[in-house]
Order: C-alpha cells, then sequence, then structure tokens
C-alpha cells in the first residue's frame, strides 16, 4: 500500500515537470497537441494525488501503525472523524493536502478554460505545475507522508498511536486548515493569470475578468479559515483570545491584507485603466505571501506555540521565494510599457483617491505586522541580539490604521468618480456623520464610555451602517416607485440589478459587525479565584454559585466538571459547566470552558486546575462584551460576498452606467 | 502638481503617524531572548528590560495558588525560579517537562516574574514516536 503511495507522488512529480515543460515547447513551438497533452498530465496528476490521499486516509482509519505518519497522528480510541482530520495534522499530510488542492484547482482550471484564451493558457499551466512540483519535490523527496517505522531491518508495528492532540479534537478545527489552505493556494490561480499575462504582453483586462471572480471565492475561503481559527481559539484555549498576533496567525492575515486590498483595486483597472502594475504586484506579493506563510509555519525560523517542528524544509522555501520574487520582479519591469495607466488622478476627494488611500493603508499595515513578525529575525541580523515585539505593538500600529479603513469604507463607495463637489459630500454625509458622533455622544455621556478607540470606532461603525441603509433605502424608494413594487421585494430587485455594488456593501456591513465585535475587547472584566462548593464570586452584572464539582473517566480521558449556577439581578438564569480534562494516551490535560453567549456579553468560565495550598478549585472568570458580533459579522460577510458571487441582471438590461439614486445627487453605479 | 502635491502631503502624514506609532510600540514592548544562563550574567542591566526566557519546567515544582502559580524552570543545568500571575490562564501544554517560554523581568529577589507564558509541545506535530528498539524511521 505505502509502495503505491509514494509511486503515485513520484509519478505526479514527473508528470508536472512534463507539464511544465511540454505546455512551455508546445507554446512556443506552436504545436497544439503538446500543450493538450500538458493538460492531460495536469488532470493525471489530481487523479494521481487523489490515489495517494486516499491510500494515506485509509491508512490513518484503518490504524496501518507501522506508517510513522499514522503512528504519530492517530490512534485507535480517536472517532473516525478526527483519524480523517489527521490528514493534514502533520507536516506530510498538510503537504499532501496543499498539493492534491493545487492539482484540483488547476484541474478544474484547465478544464474550465479549455476553448478560451488559448494564447495564454499553456503559460497559465505551467505557472501553476511549476509550483505543483515545488510541493511535489518536498512530498517526494523531503517529508515522504508513507514512511514506515523501522528497526533494524523489521518494520516495527506499535500498537497503537499516539493520537490527535487533544487541544485539535474540536469542530471548527475539522475545517480550519482546509478552508485556510483553500485560500492559500487559491491565490496560485490568480498570480498564475497575471504571469500569463504579463508572458502573452496582454494589458490585462482579460486576466482580471478571468480571475476576479475566482480571487473572491478564495478570499471567502481564506476569511473563513481565519475566522475558524479565531472562533476555536476563543472557545478552546481558555483565556478567551481570538487573536494573539502569533507569527502563524500573522502569516495567515498577510495574504489576506495584501488579497483584500487586491479585490478593492481591481475595479480601478476595470473602471478606469488605471493602477494595472500595482495590481500586478499585489497578486504577486499575496502569492508569495501565501508561500511566505507555509514557510513560516514549518521551517521554526520564527518561534510560534502552534508552528510545525523544525525541519529542513525552510531552505528550499527560501530558494523557491527567492527565484519566484527575482523572476516576477524581472517580468514586471520588462513588461512596464504594456502596463500604462490610462487615467490620472484628478482630485483628493474622488473615489480613485478612496481606493488609493485604501490601497496604502492596508500595505502599511501589511508590512507592519510582517515586520513585527519578523522582527526577531531581523533584529538579530542587524545588532546581534534577539529581541520580539508583542501584541501591543500589532495593537497600536493596526487599530489607528483599522479605523481609518472603516472611515475610507464609508466614504469610498459614497464618493464620486474622477472628483466630487464639497457640496455633494455633504449631501450625502451628513446624516450618518451625525447619527456616528451622537451614538458616540451618548455612550461618553451616559454610559461612562472613556476610551478614546472605542468611542471613535463606535462612531465609525455607526456612520458606516447608516450610509449603507441609506444606499439600500435610496435605491429602493427609487425602484419602488418608478415600479410599484413593495419594499422587501424593490431591495431583492435593487441588489439583483448590480450584485456587485450590494453585495460589496453588505461584507462591508459584515466588517462593521465584526469591529463593533472587537471594540467590545475594551469593556472585558476578568477575575481569577480559588474557591470551594458553596462560595459566591461575582463578576459583571453577575454573581456566580459554586457548586459542587463531579469527576469520572471513560476510555479517552478523566474528568472534572464544575457545576456554576449564575445569578443575576437575584434571579437565577442558568448553570454554566467548566470541565478540566486529562487525556490517557497523550498525558495531556485540557480545559473546556463553559460560555454563555448573548449578543450583548459573553460570561466565561475556565477551570484552570486545583490549587496546591489544599482544597479548591481555581477558576478564572471572564465577561466579553460583544464577542458574538464577530461571528455574526462573519455570517454577514459570508452572504454579501455570495452576492457578489451571483450574476448581476443588469449586466444584460443596462449596459454600462445606471443611476441608483434620485435628486441632486447622481451616483454613477459601477456597472 | 498641485494634485500630487496634495496626495503626497497626505500620503507622508498618514505613513509618518503609523510610522511614529510603530517605534514608540517597538520600543514599548521589545523583548529580548536570553539564555538563563546569560541572565545570571547580564546583572543590573536584566532588571530593567524586559525578557523572554526559555527552559524545561522542572518535575514536581509547579505549585498553583490562587492566581499565582509558581514554577521551575531549567536549561543546561541552570535554574531559574518563575512567579506567573498574569489574566491569560496558562496553556493546558504547560506540565513538567514540556518546554516554556516566560516573558517578564527579573526581580530583585531574583525571581523572574512573567507576564506571559507559552509552553511549546502545544506544537500539534511531535517528533517520531518513541518506540522500544531506537526505531529509525526509514522510506518504504
Amino acid at each position: 500500500m505505502e509502495n503505491l503511495g509514494t509511486l503515485a507522488i513520484l509519478l505526479a512529480f514527473c508528470f508536472a515537470v512534463y507539464a511544465v515543460l511540454s505546455s512551455l515547447v508546445g507554446r512556443w513551438t506552436k504545436r497544439p497537441f503538446l500543450v493538450l497533452s500538458g493538460e492531460r498530465a495536469v488532470y493525471s496528476i489530481w487523479v494521481l494525488l487523489s490515489v495517494a490521499v486516499g491510500i494515506l486516509v485509509y491508512s490513518l482509519i484503518d490504524g496501518d501503525f507501522r506508517l510513522a505518519y499514522v503512528a504519530s497522528h492517530s490512534n485507535r480510541t480517536m472517532s473516525n472523524i478526527y483519524k480523517f482530520t489527521a490528514w493534514w495534522g502533520g507536516q506530510e499530510g498538510s503537504l499532501l493536502l496543499w498539493s492534491w488542492l493545487l492539482a484540483t484547482y488547476s484541474s478544474v482550471l484547465v478544464f474550465q478554460n479549455r476553448r478560451k484564451l488559448r494564447e495564454m493558457m499553456p503559460y497559465v499551466t505551467a505557472v501553476l505545475m511549476t509550483v505543483e512540483t515545488f510541493f511535489l519535490i518536498l512530498i517526494s523527496f523531503v517529508e515522504k507522508p508513507f514512511n514506515v517505522l523501522m528497526s533494524g531491518k523489521g518494520v516495527v508495528d506499535v500498537g497503537d498511536g499516539q493520537g490527535l492532540n487533544p487541544l485539535l479534537q474540536y469542530w471548527t478545527m475539522v475545517i480550519h486548515p482546509p478552508m485556510l489552505y483553500l485560500g492559500y493556494v487559491g491565490f496560485t490561480v490568480p498570480f498564475a493569470f497575471a504571469i500569463g499575462s504579463l508572458l502573452t504582453k496582454q494589458p490585462g483586462e482579460a486576466w482580471i475578468h478571468t480571475t476576479r471572480r475566482w480571487t473572491l471565492v478564495t478570499w471567502i475561503f481564506q476569511t473563513t479559515g481565519i475566522l475558524l481559527g479565531a472562533g476555536w481559539a476563543y472557545a478552546v484555549l481558555g483565556w478567551g483570545g481570538y487573536w494573539g498576533w502569533d507569527p502563524v496567525e500573522n502569516a495567515s492575515l498577510l495574504p489576506w491584507i495584501t488579497a483584500t486590498a487586491f479585490l478593492h483595486s481591481v475595479m480601478m483597472q476595470e473602471k478606469k485603466g488605471m493602477m494595472k502594475v500595482w495590481n500586478i504586484v499585489l497578486v504577486s506579493a499575496t502569492f508569495f505571501l501565501c508561500i511566505f506563510g507555509t514557510f513560516l509555519t514549518r521551517s521554526g525560523v520564527v518561534q510560534s506555540v502552534h508552528a510545525f517542528a523544525q525541519s529542513p524544509l525552510g531552505n528550499y522555501f527560501v530558494a523557491f521565494l527567492a527565484t519566484g520574487i527575482a523572476a516576477t520582479l524581472y517580468l514586471i519591469l520588462n513588461r512596464l510599457d504594456y502596463l500604462k495607466s490610462e487615467a490620472q488622478l484628478e482630485s483628493v476627494l474622488s473615489r480613485e483617491s478612496s481606493f488609493l488611500f485604501n490601497n496604502l493603508i492596508l500595505l502599511a499595515s501589511c508590512f507592519a505586522v510582517l515586520w513585527g513578525t519578523m522582527f526577531p529575525v531581523i533584529s538579530e541580523a542587524i545588532s546581534g541580539e534577539k529581541i520580539s515585539v508583542d501584541a501591543p505593538f500589532f495593537n497600536r500600529v493596526n487599530i489607528p490604521i483599522a479605523l481609518m479603513l472603516m472611515l475610507l469604507t464609508g466614504v469610498g463607495p459614497l464618493i464620486a468618480w474622477r472628483k466630487s463637489s464639497a457640496e455633494s459630500l455633504r449631501r450625502a454625509f451628513t446624516w450618518p456623520a451625525l447619527a456616528g458622533v451622537a451614538f458616540s455622544a451618548a455612550l461618553f455621556a451616559f454610559k461612562g464610555v472613556r476610551d478614546f478607540y472605542a468611542l471613535v470606532s463606535f462612531a465609525l461603525c455607526i456612520f458606516v451602517a447608516v450610509t449603507i441603509v441609506l444606499e439600500f433605502f435610496k435605491g429602493a424608494m427609487a425602484i419602488r416607485t418608478k415600479n410599484q413594487m413593495s419594499m422587501p421585494k424593490a431591495m431583492f430587485e435593487l441588489t439583483h440589478r448590480n450584485t456587485r455594488r450590494y453585495g460589496g456593501y453588505l461584507v462591508h456591513m459584515g466588517v462593521v459587525f465584526m469591529f463593533i465585535g472587537f471594540t467590545g475587547k475594551a469593556f472585558d472584566q476578568n477575575k481569577t479565584v480559588q474557591v470551594n462548593t458553596g462560595q459566591t464570586v461575582s463578576i459583571g452584572h453577575y454573581q456566580l454559585k459554586i457548586g459542587k464539582v463531579d469527576s469520572g473517566q471513560n476510555n479517552d480521558y478523566q474528568w472534572e466538571i464544575m457545576n456554576v449556577g449564575v445569578i443575576k439581578d437575584g434571579e437565577m438564569i442558568g448553570t454554566l459547566k467548566p470541565e478540566r480534562r486529562f487525556y490517557t494516551a497523550s498525558k495531556q490535560p485540557t480545559s473546556e470552558v463553559s460560555i454563555r453567549r448573548r449578543l450583548n456579553e459573553d460570561l466565561y468560565l475556565n477551570l484552570a486546575g486545583n490549587s496546591n495550598d489544599g482544597d479548591g478549585n481555581v477558576l478564572q472568570c471572564y465577561v466579553f462584551p460583544l464577542v458574538s458580533w464577530i461571528w455574526m459579522g462573519y455570517w454577514v460577510v459570508l452572504f454579501g460576498t455570495i452576492i457578489c458571487l451571483i450574476p448581476s441582471k443588469s449586466r444584460l438590461i443596462y449596459p454600462r452606467t445606471e443611476v441608483v439614486t434620485v435628486g441632486a445627487v447622481q451616483v454613477k453605479a459601477e456597472r | 502638481m498641485k494634485n500630487y502635491l496634495k496626495f503626497g502631503i497626505l500620503i507622508l502624514a498618514i505613513l509618518g503617524t503609523l510610522g511614529w506609532l510603530a517605534a514608540g510600540g517597538i520600543s514599548d514592548t521589545k523583548t529580548y531572548y536570553k539564555t538563563i544562563a546569560e541572565l545570571t550574567q547580564m546583572g543590573d542591566s536584566a532588571k530593567e528590560k524586559r525578557l523572554r526566557v526559555g527552559g524545561d519546567i522542572a518535575a514536581g515544582s509547579i505549585e498553583r495558588k490562587g492566581a499565582e502559580v509558581t514554577f521551575v524552570m531549567a536549561q543546561e543545568k541552570m535554574q531559574l525560579k518563575v512567579v506567573y500571575n498574569g489574566i491569560e490562564p496558562l496553556p493546558d501544554t504547560f506540565k513538567p517537562g514540556a518546554q516554556a517560554l516566560a516573558d517578564g523581568k527579573l526581580g530583585a529577589d531574583g525571581v523572574f516574574h512573567a507576564t506571559k507564558i507559552q509552553a511549546k509541545c502545544a506544537s500539534k506535530y511531535e517528533a517520531a514516536p518513541q518506540v522500544k528498539g531506537n526505531p529509525a524511521v526509514r522510506s518504504s
């Protein structure tokens, strides 16, 4: 079995090399059959890797503990779903997942475009397969998934494996890595198209149109992955944090930031023919940051709690990144003439300018995060001393950045292209701005909120929310009066006419919700107490009545559960049961926090363990205001993104421009 | 050209502010990586800087008392007593024998006052399993 798996990977590697060569040679010598055979090689790679994946997953579920990978990531007592997820639980398996996903994406892409873009596709295939070759080198020769445990000349069967880390046995962790990878790997596609357009000297419209939807899908996968990670950290790690600026988290954030910048600046190219070079730079940066992120989590360059073990992979990645970046830069510089901008910036108060600043700020944030993450490496290289920077650094830089972005989120979509007059700005923004300021003033006066950033953030959130609601309302009103429709139907019609615009508004609305949740962090309360049965602890509006502690054990672990009665305003409102487990197989203690989730605030209890000075348990109590808004915001973002992906009705009916608001402000819609 | 001047000034203002915030952030939170041996040789300068020290948690040394946890970290025969009473609970991987990273300051009493503890074997991805008879991992 394992020999078959190894063979499949090796063959896939050979096919990938072949696909690169035949596509290129076929393109240069104008021999379509070579190009076609290159494309067939792509499909074959997918089949071969699927076989390898099948064998690995079968071995994991079947418990073939002769395999080193199975022995270290699976065991007999784990449920099948976790045995399956052990596929990407370790270095070798997750690299196999990377390669398999890339093969899947490539096959879909080659199939979709089998009759289109004949000029460019051979190059696209070649780029995709070059990346595939790189990953196949890693799993064929460096980190082999099908290694067998050997002792002398005999194969060792250890009987039972070590199992997956119990911290990872949680539902979000089942889908978090594949989601992130779907995002990471997916950005290879727009990159391949960008390179293809550079090589064929096409100015860019073709690749932008082909990859816009692709980028959006990839982006939402990555957003999902990042938020699943945040949700997991919140619910499992026991300190109620969802983001800790750990190098591995930052690695997933970096390409997301550049991808977000790209999704915005691409509109400049579509509508105005501007920022062509910049878009290629952004797509390439996103791709290389994805590779860089994969490198960071695997090479042990930066210390992190949840990175993979140290391994020799680092050098391979550095070599790949260096050649890739150098080649891309050379190509861009070489083709600068084909990427001339078709228009110029005319005014600071214009849509163009808002996109420019959106990009500037996102890139600044990306750079700050990258700098902070790499600080130990940079400082060691410069001064010889290894110095790290911590969460406060990231927060201090990124909070103002985030607030500026929020402001642009409100302003950008409403401001006119080319040049906006003070009069139209006043009309568009007076009410939203007043609403925002009034809201924060009320918080300041009646709720005693004194945190500066929190006040600014709430004001901006309200400002943006009101602009978006007004946009929907005004647009729907116009349609309603014109077509005699009911309001909900008019809303639907409005969104359907320009799904990109109104889907985009929904995404922005989701981001507003998330920001409300993030701002809640300013009002956290926490308390660590040593308690015995019968005692009462108070935190926030709550009184916690400590009940008895139950304990017991099952096949997997021993457990202790503390029953805590929650009293609010003298009324019993429920029981929370924080739990502490000790997994027998891995000798790993874990705490299972108990959370009472509500829209206004979460009550969060963590049983930290026994105290050493006699009896009593250490209980950590937290109140986290508004956290649920983050998760709610995610669903809105997802919904908005799906709307964006639905083709607009207006593409057929209204070919170029469309007036969405009535009265003196004539805002040209994006299409 | 006036337009480009406006853009230039705005961009400079934004980047300048961010740069200033970043510089402040770095100087306030920078933490020096030190070994326990280096720590004992640093003398008084060790007591001002924020430091990150790594080591193995000595067996039987973990004591919890209310919100406070004390333990001993060992690294190449050197030992360091650490007191932690931060807000975040200790990670689940924090157990005797695990590798820990402590961020904090060295007190005048020679005890390390940590504000953040990370435990290293939270890594989902551990080394090859220990099997009887010193097995070597070999390709199939």
